[in-house]
């Protein structure tokens, strides 16, 4: 408990961060918040410019997590102590997921900067890289507790390799799968804001535009539909995953 | 009577120490009901699973229908599995499908993947399946998703499962060993009616002393990966359950004893 | 056999077959799989959709991806220091750990008091649905969105961060927490109220302890998160570390082979606290059984 304290307190000089001062800029910031935080009247004018930012956001975010769940997929299995074909695959598909999930969002935004630009290719590779990271490794986890059981018995019936994965192995853990799936979309609007601020694109850019123009009125706006879209999703997702799972 | 499956100095090493099967040599005749008894860890279990290469013998050849199983290539290898139907202790079924789903699992083996990847089963496949879940009393289950039933209808799917591959052997690895008494029963019931009245092998790996002696033709006691009898249920004496089970041997027959009791 | 003898052929309809053709479904269609069909097919026609109307902006597609693959062997294969030094480095790589650490920590403290009141178990209907909800919406704004709204008023930098990641890292562990409550065997609570324990000595003596494993490793996989996040808010909100540097080597230096050395330190960490993590987890499921 001492040491706990004593590294808390390390962390707090290496970050330089002054407790008196960040606690007591709550209370201000709430205060500032309640005055200047919320959408005014000539906010909604700018809705249907937000609104287009935001749809294109969203399609990134569930592109980029579809066809990384597809690539998941095809690595996962050959991920998988369950599914593997030999070691060396195995091995080999478990590093490049974890070298992908392993450097965040924003420093693959930042590298990509390089090769696509201000566009939204630059988040939509982002995303999907960390995606495909992090599915890979959800993915391996559910294959790995669907167990061994019915893909012995398939195999013992004489079924070929891509059978027992799609007529055994894939039925069981479509649920769960769908289930990261939607979890991912998710993660990855937010992160899709944080990328959009980075590169230029997408809601991001649009709240990043109000934010530095110190129009806190519309930027307001801008949080209000992203934290709407989220919570519909959120319901919608866990609406699928009370049906399936 | 013909022999269908012949052991021939079989012998499987697991890594550098466990020496599950030394020098197994038996055979068994079309027709027959064979089970295999021993304590747990005798190499029960390793021993079924040569006979259809689900794991690989380290020395010694097995031949099931005249033909070697030990060289087989990958195709021929699917051949002889689609020959050999398999039942489990823990029924092995894909429990999110529904119980003909995992009935059709059976005919994989004879497919091209393609067809089986899109489940294009012929008609008279599935009037088959359907047929032999009339046979074992699930008509009303067709439908029914596998995490709904219980013990006893998991494991009659798993059998259907078996049979609609057509089998010339079963192989049945404790068929019996998660269920309760009246389940247990009525399972061996059906597999000794499957050979009967179906002319199937059935070579059936028990723990229960007294439903080998019950339902079988011949039994064959493993001990410590040996064969230590190879006789008919008429000849097993006490003396020899003592030689298979060891220390475990007196529990078992008090067991039996009680059975027999009532 | 028996079971055949009592169930005729003869019973008047057959479910089974499809009404016109007489042909045997195999497979027939639930709510569930239905479901997973709809669920399927609409990320399918939204990712064309997508795909479709993007706005390419003249980017060079394939061109960007050959651009890439050049970018990451001069990253990996050649990085260097020119910015700042070894030691530099890995004490910007400490700062972004003790924005995390700190997040984390105070997030969890706050957590750990929300979560009490908001499991379903421990706590009255309205006040647990009413803190849910409230956390619902924190965890629905973006963690970078938190930050700059501290900022304002805080000043873009550590303290704005801190604040912010704090905000967000309360929102999700809230929810962790009070599912691991909620877990928990009803009976051991009301064996211990029958005994006459209050609350609090509920909570002290059965509730924590019983789900002690899991707030661990909930917190601890929070700390794996906003490690990332921590390099992020470095990256756009000033908050400083590994994630500024990486910044500033991007935007400004345009130095790709810097870049390299920087993701080679935030792999190294994040490798290691996934390491940790994936132990703790195992650890998890060996107590379970
Ligand atoms: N995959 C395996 N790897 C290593 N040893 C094994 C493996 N499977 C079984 N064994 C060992 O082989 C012996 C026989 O096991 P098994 O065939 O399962 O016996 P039984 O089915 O009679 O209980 C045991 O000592 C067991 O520990
Ligand atoms: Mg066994």
């Amino acid at each position: 408990m001492l040491l706990f304290c004593a590294v808390s307190y390390g962390a707090m000089i290496f970050t330089q961060f002054n407790a008196v001062k960040g606690f007591t800029s709550i209370p201000s910031a709430i205060q500032w918040g309640i005055s200047n935080f919320y959408p005014a009247a000539h906010s909604f004018e700018k809705l249907p410019a937000i609104l287009n930012k935001l749809l294109e956001t969203i399609l990134t975010a569930i592109a980029a997590s579809t066809i990384a769940a597809v690539f998941a997929l095809f690595f996962s299995v050959f991920g998988s102590k369950i599914t593997k074909v030999n070691n060396i695959l195995s091995i080999m598909s478990r590093g490049v997921a974890t070298l992908f999930r392993n450097i965040d969002v924003a420093a693959w935004a930042l590298i990509l900067l390089f090769s696509f630009g201000q566009s939204v290719l630059t988040g939509y590779f982002a995303l999907f890289f960390v995606s495909f990271g992090f599915l890979t490794r959800a993915f391996i986890e559910v294959l790995d507790e669907v167990g061994e059981s019915s893909v012995e018995a398939l195999k013992a019936t004489g079924a070929s390799y891509p059978m027992i994965i799609l007529k055994s192995v894939i039925p069981s853990s479509t649920p769960q799968m769908i289930s990261w799936i939607l979890f991912m979309i998710e993660i990855n609007i937010r992160s899709a804001t944080l990328v959009g601020i980075l590169t230029g694109t997408g809601i991001g850019f649009s709240f990043d535009l109000y934010y530095k123009n110190l129009d806190y009125n519309t930027a307001s706006l801008v949080v209000l539909t992203i934290v709407v879209s989220i919570l519909i999703l959120e319901y919608l997702s866990n609406y699928v995953r009370r049906v399936i799972l | 009577m013909t022999t269908l499956l012949n052991v021939k100095d079989v012998s499987k090493q697991y890594g550098q120490d466990t020496l599950a099967l030394s020098d197994v040599n038996f055979s068994v005749e079309e027709g027959e009901f064979v089970s295999i008894i021993g304590p747990s860890g005798a190499g029960k279990s390793t021993l079924l699973r040569c006979i259809n290469r689900m794991i690989n013998v380290s020395s010694g050849d097995i031949t099931f229908d005249n033909e070697s199983v030990v060289g087989l290539k990958k195709k021929e290898l699917r051949r002889l599995r689609t020959n050999i139907g398999m039942i489990f202790q823990h029924y092995n079924l894909v429990e999110r499908l529904s119980v003909i789903e995992n009935v059709m699992h059976g005919r994989l083996g004879y497919k091209s993947t393609f067809a089986g990847i899109l489940s294009l089963y012929k008609e008279e496949e599935k009037e088959h399946a359907v047929h032999l879940l009339k046979l074992l009393g699930l008509e009303d289950q067709i439908y029914k998703r596998c995490d709904q039933l219980s013990g006893g209808q998991k494991q009659r799917v798993g059998i259907a499962r078996a049979l609609t591959q057509n089998p010339k052997l079963l192989l049945c690895d404790e068929p019996i060993a998660s269920l309760d008494p009246n389940a247990s029963k009525k399972i061996m019931d059906y597999l000794q009616n499957i050979s009967v009245s179906m002319g199937i092998t059935v070579l059936v790996n028990l723990h229960q002393v007294d439903v080998a002696l019950k339902y079988s033709d011949r039994i064959i006691g493993v001990s410590g990966g040996k064969i230590v009898y190879n006789d008919s249920p008429e000849q097993m004496t006490q003396e020899k359950i003592k030689t298979i089970y060891g220390s475990e041997a007196d529990d078992l027959i008090a067991a039996a004893g009680d059975k027999n009791a009532v | 056999m028996e079971a055949n003898s009592v169930k005729s052929d003869v019973s008047p309809e057959k479910p089974y077959r499809h009404y016109k053709s007489n042909k045997i479904r195999v497979k027939r269609l639930t709510k569930p799989s239905l479901i997973v069909r709809l669920t399927l097919g609409i990320l399918i026609l939204l990712t064309v959709y997508s795909f479709i109307t993007i706005d390419y902006e003249s980017v060079d597609l394939l061109g960007g991806i050959a651009a890439t693959i050049t970018n990451f062997k001069t990253m990996f294969f050649a990085p260097h220091f020119s910015n700042f030094t070894f030691l530099q480095g890995l004490y910007a790589v400490m700062i972004t750990m003790g924005l995390a650490l700190l997040t984390t920590v105070f997030g969890a403290v706050i957590a750990l008091f929300l979560g009490l009141w908001s499991a379903e178990n421990l706590s009255s209907g309205r006040i647990s649905n009413g803190i849910k909800g409230f956390v619902a919406i924190i965890r629905a704004v973006p963690t970078v969105l938190w930050v700059l709204i501290f900022a304002v008023s805080a000043g873009l930098g550590s303290v704005a961060a801190i604040i912010g990641m704090t905000f967000h890292s309360m929102g999700y562990l809230v929810k962790a927490y009070s599912e691991s409550f909620e877990e928990l065997d009803k009976g051991v609570i009301e064996a211990l109220r029958a005994s006459g324990a209050n609350w609090w000595q509920i909570v002290v003596q059965a509730v924590i302890p019983s789900s002690l494993t899991y707030l661990v490793s909930w917190t601890f996989l929070r700390f794996e998160i906003n490690f990332a996040v921590a390099i992020a808010m470095g990256a756009a909100a000033g908050a400083g570390g590994i994630g500024y540097d990486m910044f500033m080597a991007s935007s400004y230096y345009y130095d790709l082979n810097e870049i390299g050395t920087i993701t080679y330190y935030i792999l190294a960490f994040a490798i290691l606290l996934e390491i940790i993590a994936t132990r703790i987890k195992s650890n998890l499921h060996a107590s379970q059984t």
